[in-house]
This record gives C-alpha cells, structure tokens and sequence, in this order.
C-alpha cells in the first residue's frame, strides 16, 4: 500500500507539472481574455476537484448513518477538510479571473454563489466537528452534511430564477475553444483530480493512525490509574 | 497580466500551506508513537 | 400518549411556562424594537428607494430576532436534564422537536407582528402589488427559519461557544430560503413582478427540511 502510495504521488507530481507547463506555456493566448484566461486551467478542475470530494463526503457520511464504520467518518473528515482547500481556491482564483477580464469581482452568478455556499457550508461542518463535545459527533456532522446536499438543488434553483428577473454580468464561460486549449484543461483536470484523491488520501491515512493513537494513549492512561492504586 | 501570476501563486501557497500543515501534524504524531513505544 | 397528544402538551407546557416567567420573550421584544431603530437609522431612503430594500432590511431583522429566540429554545431542557428522561422513554423524538419548532413559530411570530408595524412607520411602506400575499410569505419563510433552527439548535447544544454555533449552521443552509423570502417581500412591494416562483420555492424549501428535520431528529437527540 505504502508503495502504491508513492506512486500514485510521484505520478501526481509528474501530471501537475506537465500541467502547469501547458497552460502557461503550449495553451494558445485567447483572443478577446488574453493571458488572463489561463487561470480558467486551475480555476474549473479546482472546482470539479472539490465538488468531487464534497460529493466523497456525503457518500462517506451516509454510510456512516448505516453503518456506523469508522473508516467512513474518518474518510468523511478527509473528504471535507481538502475539499475547503480546493473550494478556497476556487473563490480566490475566481473573483481574481473576473476582475480583469469583466470588470468586477464578483457576481451572484450560479457556480459562484454554489461554490460559496458549499464552501459556507463546509467551513461550518468542520467548525462543528472541532467545537463539538459530544461522544457522537460524526452522527452530527453526517447529519449537516445530508441537510447541506439538500440545500444544493435549492440554491441552484433560487439563484437561476433570481438571474432571470435580474439580469446580471455574466462571468466566466465564453471565448473560442481550441484543441489545445482543450489538451490544456483536460491535462489539468485529471492532475488536480489525482492531486485531490492523493491529499484526501493522506489526510485520511492521518486520520486513522491519529485515532489509533488517541485510543491508544487512553489505553495508557486507564492502565496507569488502575496500577498506582 | 499580473492576476494571473497571483492567482497561480496563490493557488500554490494555498495548497503548500495545507501540505506543511499536514507534515507538521503527521511530525507531532510520529513523536506521540515514539512515546508510547517507550512505555 | 399519541404523538400528536404529546406535542401539544409540549407547547401547550412550554407556551405557559414562557407566559408565567416571560424572561425569554421580554428580552426578545426589546432586542427587536432596538434592531428596528438600528436599522432605521443606519439606512435612510428615500420612499422609492426605501421599497426596493425593505424587503431584505425587513428579513435580517426578522433573522436576528428568530437566532436570539432559537438560541434559547433547549436552554431549559437542559437546565433540568429533560433530555435524558425524553431519550429513555417510549415518546417518538418527533412530538418533541414539532413542539419545540411550533413553539419557536409562534415566538418568532410574536415578534415580527410587533417589528413590522415599527417598519412600516420608519419607512413609510405600502405595498404595490397584492399585499394578501405577505403573510403568506411571513408564515413560509418564518417556519423556513425556524424548522432548521431549532434542529440546529439541537445540533449545537453539545459545542463550546453554543449561541455562535447556531448562526453558524443556520445562515449557509438558509440561504435559498432567504433570497426566497427577501425577493418576494420586494416583488410585492414594488408590485414590479410576480412572487408566485418564490413562494413555490419557499414551499418547497419548507416541505424538504421539515421532513428531513422529522426525519433525523432522533439521530441528534440520541448523540449527546
């Protein structure tokens, strides 16, 4: 497993940068963008690589309530924490796309305001599994995050109908594809999937030895006020 | 022009920041294992 | 007992113990009051101005009175160990959590029936389109607020800094429901367009995570 892993990494590393390399590099300056468009590279397979872990994270959530599987939380943890980082991403390289090329930096646009929604709504799933003193704080946090995928479709619907009765700028999308740009993204989409699914991974990993770990130490500790009686 | 430099740079230092923090966690609990091997 | 009978016993202790001591809902009325006037001096419009954002002034008020009504909705339960004693015996958690929820309605209630005559003085409002429909959005998107919020509250009852938790959860799922309730209040008011989508969405919103809070209650009451 232990090798796997570093494969797996190493292969990562090698995609990223044969990546990066054509976006800034091979990828074709748009025409009416300019260089600007590049960030479109990291911005949507950001996008996609953390609305792939949120997604890990319901799944892993739900099987929990079934199945009350440690891995399953501690993987629904994972899932959760790199998928914030991916989606602060997204909100950073997002307004940072927009400004130049549209003007503004931000619009209630529907990937937008669902992007900012989930990551609102995840920052909260974290928060409450860090300030919780429950015994069963994982059925919590599966439970806020079953109520945040209800919420999705609801927010899709409620910023789509708000755009038609006001119509605002329109960010993002547009321009001519061409092939390369095409290889560009593609490159790109599968480099941060694997670099998603790679730090989910490893985070998990941490996840299980440090739970391991804790166990292990109140272990320790009953064993200690047992013995000095 | 320059938004595209800050918007690749922070994409690197977010997602290194995150990393160090995880190399800084897995230190503290390879430190724990030690101490616990000990006993 | 039937559920049914249960729940209303519920409220019908929870609403008279509130009326003998009416330590909650004082202080609530005057927080109320004070949001009104904040608001009122912080955003001066003019009437044709004061249309357009009513509407949303007019739900972040309500939304800042339901948080301080919803903070304290198991704060006696918890006082007095109810939950334990709800978790042993034989009543389904439902009773509870619709008894609760229906008891922070009628609060909530309460309190946007006294805010909304102030707001309608400071800011001089009349509706231009079918003012018959405002209840019914102030109805929807009260219960919207506060079916989540008090499962919400449930939720955070087992947290360090418990009053901040709730917010917290409550605010990003509620966000649909609010643009929702925001943009029909100001459909209505400025008689520019229909409500008729909001109000369908609102319902929807309302028939959703009142099934799911039914349907999850018993998860959160049994995991503290």
């Amino acid at each position: 497993m232990k090798y796997l892993f570093t494969i797996f990494a190493v292969l990562t590393a090698v995609l990223l940068s044969y990546g990066l390399y054509q976006a800034l590099v091979v990828a074709p300056t748009e025409q009416t963008m300019g260089e600007v468009q590049r960030i479109f590279y990291y911005h949507v397979p950001s996008a996609w690589a953390a609305f792939c872990l949120f997604f890990v994270n319901l799944v892993a959530s739900i099987w929990y309530m079934v199945r009350r599987n440690r891995k399953a939380d501690a993987l629904a943890l994972a899932a959760a924490e790199v998928g914030v980082v991916f989606c602060t991403i997204v909100l950073v390289t997002g307004p940072l796309w927009a400004r130049p090329v549209w003007g503004i930096w931000w619009t209630w646009d529907l990937r937008l305001t669902l992007t900012l929604v989930l990551w609102l709504i995840y920052v909260a799933y974290l928060i409450l599994r860090k300030f919780s003193t429950s015994g069963q704080t994982p059925v919590i946090a599966a439970v806020l995050a079953i109520f945040g995928a209800l919420d999705v479709p609801l927010v899709y619907f409620s910023i789509w109908f708000f755009r038609t009765q006001h119509p605002q700028p329109v960010v993002g999308g547009g321009g001519s594809i061409d092939p390369r740009m095409l290889h560009a993204f593609f490159i790109n989409l599968i480099a941060f999937s694997c670099f998603g699914a790679l730090v989910c991974w490893s985070r998990y990993r941490f996840e299980m030895a440090h739970r391991d770990v804790e166990d292990r130490q109140a272990l320790e500790s009953i064993m200690e006020a047992g013995a000095s009686r | 022009m320059n938004y595209l430099y800050a918007a690749y740079a922070a994409t690197w230092i977010i997602h290194i920041a995150y990393l160090g923090l995880l190399a800084r966690r897995y230190a503290r609990l390879r430190q724990e294992i030690e101490e616990l091997k000990k006993k | 007992m039937s559920s049914d009978g249960l729940t209303r016993a519920t409220l019908i202790k929870d609403l008279r113990l509130e009326w003998r001591s009416k330590d909650a809902i004082n202080s609530m009325l005057f927080f109320a009051l004070l949001v009104v006037v904040i608001f009122s001096f912080a955003f001066d419009p003019t009437a044709e101005e004061s249309r357009q954002i009513a509407g949303g002034l007019v739900w972040v008020a309500f939304l800042f009175a339901a948080v301080v009504a919803l903070n304290q909705t198991w704060a006696r339960e918890l006082r007095n160990q109810v939950l334990d004693a709800y978790r042993v015996s034989p009543a389904p958690p439902n009773s509870l959590f619709l008894a609760k929820a229906l008891g922070n309605f009628i609060f909530v209630t309460v309190l946007e029936a006294l805010m909304t005559p102030l707001f309608i003085v400071f800011y001089n409002l009349r509706a231009l389109g079918p003012a018959w429909q405002l209840p019914i959005v102030a109805v929807l998107g009260t219960w919207a607020l506060v079916v989540n919020g008090t499962f919400f509250a449930a939720m955070s009852l087992r947290t360090r800094s418990r009053e901040i938790m709730l917010p917290l959860l409550l605010f990003p799922i509620s966000i649909p429901a609010l643009l929702a309730m925001v943009e029909a209040t100001t459909s209505i008011l400025t008689g520019e367009y229909s409500a008729k989508f909001w109000i369908v969405l609102l319902v929807a919103y309302d028939l959703l995570f009142t099934m799911a809070s039914l349907l999850l209650f018993s998860f959160v009451l049994h995991a503290e």
